[in-house]
């Protein structure tokens, strides 16, 4: 099962590397709404509770993106096809497709979060790095595994790219209150991090609960 | 099929609930600071429950229709679902009326349980345009049954994690409804409690018998037609 979603997962990252479809569309859509908030807010800079808001919110929408072309490749060649065929384990496909989304997610920060950074936060955060990487990575895992599966329920509907945000979103509320609760003593004047552990707890319980619900119902989308 | 027991569910619904109206008018006490307005309670937290409980319920069914592949449990878990956000709706109103009346306001953020309720109802409107756009009804039965199993176990990790949101600032007691009620609201409570389930098996036995009623008359309609034809 392993080879298999790494086999797909290697694919999709090709595809990806030469396309540039997803994460590049990603990255340009978080810094139009950092540049909305700009306006919106009327505020130069951002601090404490306001900036970890703007920054999750913006992350999460330019996750929508994501998980809407999650399965393109599959959707509009016949891939799915292809790979039900194929006698592997069904669950790799998920396994890869959560894979490609959490790397996306990455490299999607790799830029997002310096870019907030110059652009709308006002404290210097440098030194709670350590704290952010790891609610940043907690946080990546949960999207991945709940996008992986919205993507795939909403892959066969014909209003999909209404219904992936529409399901996405309500979905992620306890990671959106767990990421920014966290995030927000890191974003105050001389940050240091708050209640990081209980947050923490929720992020990571989530992600458990969602990883395993996952796997457990995802067969039933592919089984034709 | 799904109509047996259905006249005992509900004339036992129709009972329970005509005492739950008496208990409440007549029985229960006016409450000493919200005064009558706080009898809305009676109606809108059993609502509440049941809401949940029929949403969580629907996930239950939905495990059990893709377990054994039989088609008529997605069809209970439809039907319970589509209940549930009807109620859903009602609690919304019913809540925000009780909330202008006892704090002023139409909501309030900083209550979780109201937050948690309508992050969930949000998401279960969703199961609708998600059922709806797919046509192949063994697919549309198999996609229906995950969101209702993804959706059933988010409704309890929901209600923790806008819990923890909170609870730093607003300390309460997990059984905050009946938990420190009175005796006599207590059994009022609980009786309409009651009322609620069995109007909710009722009207769910009765769409499910419609539902089913209408298939069958469409089945014997086309193999009725079909010798006609040249």
């Amino acid at each position: 099962m392993i080879r298999t979603a790494a086999a797909v997962l290697r694919k999709d990252l090709r595809i990806e590397w030469r396309t540039k479809e997803a994460v590049p569309a990603m990255a340009l859509f978080t810094v139009t709404v950092y540049v909305l908030f700009h306006f919106g807010l009327d505020r130069d800079s951002l601090d404490g509770e306001l900036a970890s808001g703007v920054l999750w919110v913006t992350l999460l929408l330019a996750a929508v993106i994501g998980v809407t072309r999650l399965f393109a490749a599959e959707r509009e060649q016949g891939g799915l096809d292809a790979f039900l065929l194929a006698p592997v384990d069904r669950t790799a496909l998920f396994v890869a497709k959560a894979a490609a989304l959490f790397v996306y997610l990455v490299a999607l920060e790799i830029v997002a979060v310096p870019a907030f950074a110059v652009l709308l936060l006002g404290p210097d955060f440098f030194d709670s790095l350590p704290e952010l990487l790891i609610i940043l990575v907690l946080a990546d895992i949960g999207l991945a595994a709940v996008g992986a599966l919205v993507s795939a329920l909403a892959a066969e509907t014909r209003a999909r790219e209404l219904i992936v945000p529409l399901l996405l979103l309500p979905l992620v509320v306890p990671l959106l209150i767990g990421a920014a609760s966290a995030t927000e003593p890191l974003f105050r004047a001389g940050g240091q991090p708050e209640d990081l552990g209980r947050y923490l707890t929720l992020l990571g319980g989530y992600d458990l609960i969602f990883l395993l619900i996952s796997l457990a119902v995802f067969d039933f989308l592919l089984d034709d | 099929m799904f109509s047996k027991g259905l006249r005992p569910v509900s004339v036992a619904a129709v009972v329970t609930a005509l005492a739950a109206f008496a208990l409440v008018f007549f029985y229960a006490p006016n409450d000493a600071d919200q005064g009558f307005i706080q009898k809305i309670f009676y109606i809108h937290v059993p609502m509440a429950i049941v809401a949940l409980g029929g949403f969580v319920a629907g996930g239950l069914m939905a495990i059990k229709h893709l377990r054994s592949g039989d088609r008529s449990w997605d069809m209970r878990s439809y039907v319970a679902i589509h209940l549930s956000i009807i109620l859903g709706l009602a609690v919304l109103v019913t809540g925000a009326i009780w909330a202008k009346a006892s704090w002023g306001h139409w909501w309030v953020w900083d209550e979780p349980v109201l937050v948690s309720f309508l992050v969930v109802f949000l998401l279960y409107c969703v199961y609708y345009p998600l059922r709806f756009s797919i046509e192949d009804p063994e697919r549309q039965a198999r996609y229906s049954s995950v969101f209702a199993i993804a959706a059933g176990a988010f409704v309890p990790i929901n209600f923790a994690a806008v819990r923890m949101a909170e609870s730093f600032t607003h300390p309460r007691v997990l059984s905050q409804t009946g938990g420190n009620l009175p005796g006599d609201m207590r059994l009022t409570f609980l009786v309409c409690i009651v009322a609620m389930t069995l109007l909710f098996i009722t009207l769910w036995k009765l769409e499910l018998t419609a539902k089913h009623a209408s298939v069958q008359l469409k089945r014997l309609r086309t193999q009725l037609e079909a010798p006609r034809l040249p």
